[in-house]
């Protein structure tokens, strides 16, 4: 459990909320490379929160985060780390704010340093990796619930991030929206992959090893989570 | 969303560059409302309106759009007829009419429909967007710009939560009444608006943080001159300055 190579390393993490509610106690999480990870537990135990906690737009009480061997001090480490690590959040209304598709997905990009050209080029390939260059100028609150699952996750993998959290992806999908966003995820050449979701078809898709948030702290669910062998839970 | 109604269509006021009739819209406001004489009162009146109808907007929906702004005229013909000192045409009541008084009121609805209608013509013919990008162009301070595009932006959030939250009470048997739970329910609604809406701006916040945010807008979207917008500035800039030109030396009198 080295610190140093892992993606995300997480010590003794501890968090409530201002009202004095604990959320995570003594925490410990660590994403080795090429882990695909799915993080499960029941409402509200606070795994929106972790995931919050690790791109450091909430600060623990005390406990270390440290990505890809950089231990985050201050908002300049987190920068960093947000350029590295994607988030995509629960609701797609949270994530889409540009006047058009383009330029929310050119928004990342421009904000790393990419000229504007290179930016929207970016942008471009992101959206038709993902399918759907037919939305590009289309206003994103006028899009359907499914078009904008997929547009907020296209303005996260624009920023070609090395690891990807995804929280709750699929609520409110119907079945061809969710393939297609599995499709999408699973071809994406990320070094790590945090999953919430209570969906237990990406879940399946996506992932080989579950965490289950419960009673504040992680526990291992079981060694082998996956749609073949789970069956059959034999060897290793 | 109603704000935008006239933005999309295909007339020569539509297609024009929006950072030519924002400037064109400011200054002709101003020149406008500073109008004492009456003839050039009136030739505002009438220029505004021609410009209006060329932008081709269904008359039935400018004249709601008016009626709008004219409750508050009505107003002011309400206080200022019967406010103003001067020659005392006749009585009502207690009140004296003066013909100064119903002057100023008749001249204050003139310019104030001229201004709209200009207005309507040359601003309600854009997007909010290409308004917000044009006014980033035009060098306007990138904190106004912003105020202006997220207010925009998140009216419809407010809107589509407002909604949501109006259906929910009503799948429920709720029926507005005079009576205390119908107070309790739309103090409960107004409350929960500006917590939900707080809390979607924190939200959003953090996602721009995510996305690298430092405070930087980018602009993508470029404006690029053409003929027309040229030929719409000066006829704007001539008509502008012959009404304050005019103005200034006092002809006609």
């Amino acid at each position: 459990m080295d610190g140093n190579t892992s993606l995300i390393h997480l010590e003794n993490i501890n968090f409530s909320y201002s009202s004095g509610q604990l959320v995570l106690d003594d925490v410990n999480l660590t994403m080795e490379e090429g882990a695909r990870i799915a993080l499960k537990g029941g409402n509200g135990a606070g795994k929106t929160t972790l995931f919050h906690i690790i791109l450091g737009l909430i600060r623990p009480l005390s406990g270390s985060v440290t990505v890809m061997g950089r231990t985050c001090v201050g908002e300049e480490d987190f920068k960093q780390v947000r350029r590295q690590v994607g988030l995509v959040f629960q609701d797609p209304d949270d994530q889409l704010f540009c006047p058009t598709v383009i330029e929310d997905v050119a928004f990342g990009p421009l904000n790393m340093g990419l000229k504007s050209s290179e930016a929207i080029e970016r942008a471009d390939s992101t959206l038709s990796s993902l399918g759907i260059s037919h939305l590009r100028d289309r206003v994103p609150y006028r899009l359907s619930g499914g078009e904008k699952r997929l547009v907020s996750v296209a303005t996260v993998l624009s920023m070609k991030p090395d690891v990807l959290l995804l929280d709750e992806p699929t609520v409110g999908l119907d079945q061809w929206v969710t393939e297609r966003l599995i499709r999408v995820i699973r071809d994406y050449p990320c070094r790590g992959l945090l999953l919430i979701s209570h969906d237990s078809r990406i879940a399946d898709a996506l992932t080989t090893r579950s965490l289950v948030l419960k009673g504040h702290k992680i526990e291992e669910e079981c060694l082998a989570v996956n749609s073949q062998s789970r069956v059959s839970v034999s060897g290793s | 969303m109603t704000c935008e109604a006239f933005s999309s269509g295909s007339s020569y006021l539509h297609r024009a560059d929006p950072r030519v009739k924002i400037l064109c819209a400011i200054f002709y406001s101003v020149v406008v409302a500073c109008l004492s004489g009456m003839p050039l009162q009136y030739a505002a009146f009438i220029f505004s309106a021609i410009l209006l109808s060329t932008a081709r907007i269904p008359f039935r929906m400018i004249l709601r759009r008016l009626a709008v702004v004219n409750v508050f005229v009505l107003a002011l013909w309400l206080v200022i007829p019967f406010s103003t000192p001067g020659h005392v045409l006749f009585h009502a009541g207690p009140l004296d009419v003066s013909s100064e008084g119903i002057c100023a009121a008749f001249s204050i609805t003139l310019k104030c429909n001229a201004i709209i209608m200009a207005n309507l013509a040359l601003l309600s013919t854009s997007s909010m967007f290409s308004l917000a990008h044009s006014l980033a162009h035009l060098k306007v301070h990138s904190k106004l710009v912003q105020l202006f595009f997220f207010t925009w932006r998140y009216l419809h959030v407010l809107e589509d939560e407002h909604r949501r939250m109006v259906q929910a009470i009503r799948i429920r048997g709720f029926s507005p009444r005079t009576d205390m739970l119908t107070y309790r329910t739309y103090a409960y609604l107004v409350g929960l608006l500006f917590v939900r809406g707080y809390e979607r701006g924190e939200r959003v916040y953090k996602a721009m943080l995510c996305r690298g945010f430092d405070g930087t807008f980018w602009l993508l979207h470029h404006f690029h001159l053409h003929g027309r917008d040229i030929i719409l500035a000066v006829v704007m800039g001539l008509v502008t300055v012959a009404l304050a030109g005019m103005e200034w030396m006092g002809i006609p009198h």
